[in-house]
């Protein structure tokens, strides 16, 4: 490897996905875009992952040990796939509507 | 069997080929929202994504099943017991929530991340040794940069919670009135700057003592920052806390040293931003006031000179109103919140295809700040089965009013006041509206004739093309309907 700081490269890959961020949502349409918060709302919860990560099994492998941490992360979890289920159905229901064309009038 | 799963378990729970499919799976998820055509597709690969992501440990942590006593795993059937609880309430609350109420729904869910953030962090905190930020369990402390990082993702999670709870409240209708006293940005100043110094301090001594004040004063922040700001910049507000709750996960990945955190909160961050930016330009204020407490809006109001003597206001009956549709060949609605409010897009769309039926081009314009959100108004037509097609943006069919024969107003007011382009004291003054006035005749459909958010009269009311059907939306498009 170069010689590259791990500090360097996590600024290199902030800066390079915030602008892949601003070049894909711009040319969402503004019609969706209220499924596109709703889906950003979902992915925003990856931080799942690093309750997940605390909860299941320590990566330090205490697995017996129950540590406040952990209850804490717990926690995180339940408020996560909430968020996570909850933002993937509601942009899956949002969605649905756009689909739904001039074939079934009068019944939703 | 068993083992062949485990390995491959093993596999996909290597960070090495999980995280570049999932990252590139979210990102495909928000290319795909460029078309309605392709939005579902990138919607099931976002899911595709997160159960990626979700999936690894559990995979990994179930390896462990086979050669662990189950006493010592009870807190992974917790967890699981946890996922299986809160998708059950997420998916019932995304099935159950009626579309009007979407954008505090979702105020709701961007506090959830920050709440979440804000456990994650605590949980740092509390034993850094766990997420392996440390070498030992009992080196206590951090080290100041993973202290900086660790108190910038708790801030952040910590406005990002307290402000879209109060944003969810005002949406809901929970939380009235503004708060608005002297001096309130000098307070807000000096609670920053009491955060930029205990934040210092948290860096060279990374303990609980520090670290609740930290929260304490982010907590409040977010109240201060929020709590003042007016219905009308709603949609704005919205989608910054969206903006920010993506920070927020950016944050913790720094914290972390997780890629994926990084990168997703960037992602989000940025759509949120871009979001704001939006919605700001079609309000006409600058993304700096309202990042820093919606200063205008509040003051703004108070101020409006417009006292110019009120004309006559013609008001006109259901019937009247099907005649003048009836002899129109095109008609444009301009779709506002007072429909969602009364959920009038059903009435409207069988009014719509009783038009059509008589060969009237029916079109529909929307605002881009027209709902509480980004887009509230199109899902709320889509809900409503209204082609797609038919729906135009804002800039796209301003031209087209000058042309048409009858615009009928639903339920909106600022978003048509042409006080923004006429009078310079307005305080929409520069806003871009739609241009109804220049159609041949204008239907109003409004509750009454009170001044819309941002607090101003609406020449249009007055004016000789202007007719005025004043009640529920609903309502007056059925009385509409019935004359048919």
């Amino acid at each position: 490897m170069m010689d590259f700081g791990t500090g360097a490269m996590i600024a290199t890959i902030f800066t390079l996905s915030c602008f892949t961020g601003y070049c894909v949502v711009l040319r969402v349409t503004p019609a969706l875009h209220a499924p596109l918060m709703s889906v950003t709302n979902a992915i925003s919860s990856v931080i799942i992952i690093a309750a997940l990560q605390v909860t299941v099994y320590s990566a330090h492998g205490e697995f017996g040990e129950v540590t406040t941490a952990r209850w804490l992360c717990l926690v995180a979890v339940f408020l996560t796939i909430i968020n996570i289920v909850g933002g993937f159905m509601l942009t899956k229901r949002m969605l649905s509507m756009f689909e739904t064309k001039k074939k079934k009038p009068g019944n939703d | 069997m068993i083992s062949f799963l485990v390995h491959a378990a093993c596999f996909c729970g290597q960070v090495t080929t999980q995280l570049p499919v999932a990252l590139s799976l979210f990102i495909l998820t928000l290319r795909g929202l460029s078309s309605a055509k392709t939005a579902n597709r990138g919607n099931l690969l976002g899911m595709a994504g997160m159960l990626l992501v979700i999936a690894a440990p559990i995979l990994m942590a179930s390896r462990n099943l086979l050669f662990t006593k189950p006493s010592q795993m009870y807190f992974f059937y917790l967890t699981m017991c946890t996922l299986v609880c809160g998708g059950f309430i997420g998916y019932r609350v995304a099935k159950k929530v009626s579309m009007t109420a979407l954008p505090q729904l979702l105020a709701t869910f961007h506090s959830l991340v920050g709440l979440a953030a804000i456990f994650i962090a605590w949980a740092v905190q509390t034993s850094p040794y766990t997420f392996g930020l440390i070498g030992s369990p009992e080196e206590y402390f951090l080290s100041e940069i993973n202290a900086l990082e660790l108190a910038i993702g708790t801030v952040v999670g910590a406005i990002t919670f307290a402000g879209s709870l109060i944003a969810a409240g005002k949406l809901h209708g929970i939380i009235k009135g503004t708060l608005s006293y002297k001096g309130r940005k000098g307070v807000t100043l000096t609670l920053a700057l009491i955060l930029v110094l205990l934040i210092a301090f948290y860096t060279i001594c990374p303990c609980t003592h520090v670290f609740c004040p930290i929260l304490a004063i982010s907590l409040m922040l977010g109240y201060l920052l929020i709590m003042p700001v007016g219905g009308a910049d709603m949609p704005v507000i919205v989608s910054m806390l969206n903006s920010y709750s993506g920070w927020a996960a950016a944050g913790i990945g720094f914290t972390l040293n997780n890629i994926l955190l990084i990168v997703v909160g960037a992602l989000v961050g940025m759509s949120g931003a871009i979001l704001s930016s939006i919605m700001c330009k079609g309000m006409n204020r600058s993304i700096r006031s309202v990042i820093f407490g919606g200063a205008g809006a509040t003051t703004a109001p108070t101020c409006s000179g417009t006292t110019q003597p009120k004309g006559n206001v013609k008001l006109c009956s259901g019937e009247d109103a099907a005649i003048i549709l009836k002899n129109a060949s095109t008609v444009i609605v301009v779709p506002g919140y007072g429909m969602a409010v009364s959920q009038a897009q059903h009435a409207l769309r069988e009014l719509a295809e009783a038009l059509q039926n008589d060969d009237v081009t029916v079109k529909y314009a929307i605002h881009p700040v027209a709902g509480r959100m980004p887009g509230h108004m199109n899902v709320l037509l889509a809900e409503a089965n209204i082609p797609y097609e038919d729906v135009f943006e804002g800039g796209e069919i301003n031209r087209e009013f000058s042309t048409t024969d009858v615009v009928l107003v639903v339920g909106a007011n600022d978003i048509t006041n042409p006080a923004a382009k006429t009078d310079p004291t307005s305080p929409i003054y520069g806003m871009p509206v739609l241009d109804v006035g220049n159609a041949k005749t204008v239907l109003f459909i409004k509750r009454s004739l009170a001044a819309g958010y941002a607090g101003i009269d609406n020449d249009l009311f007055y004016k000789e093309n202007t007719m005025m059907l004043l009640g529920d939306a609903k309502k007056v498009l059925e009385t509409v309907l019935r004359s048919f």
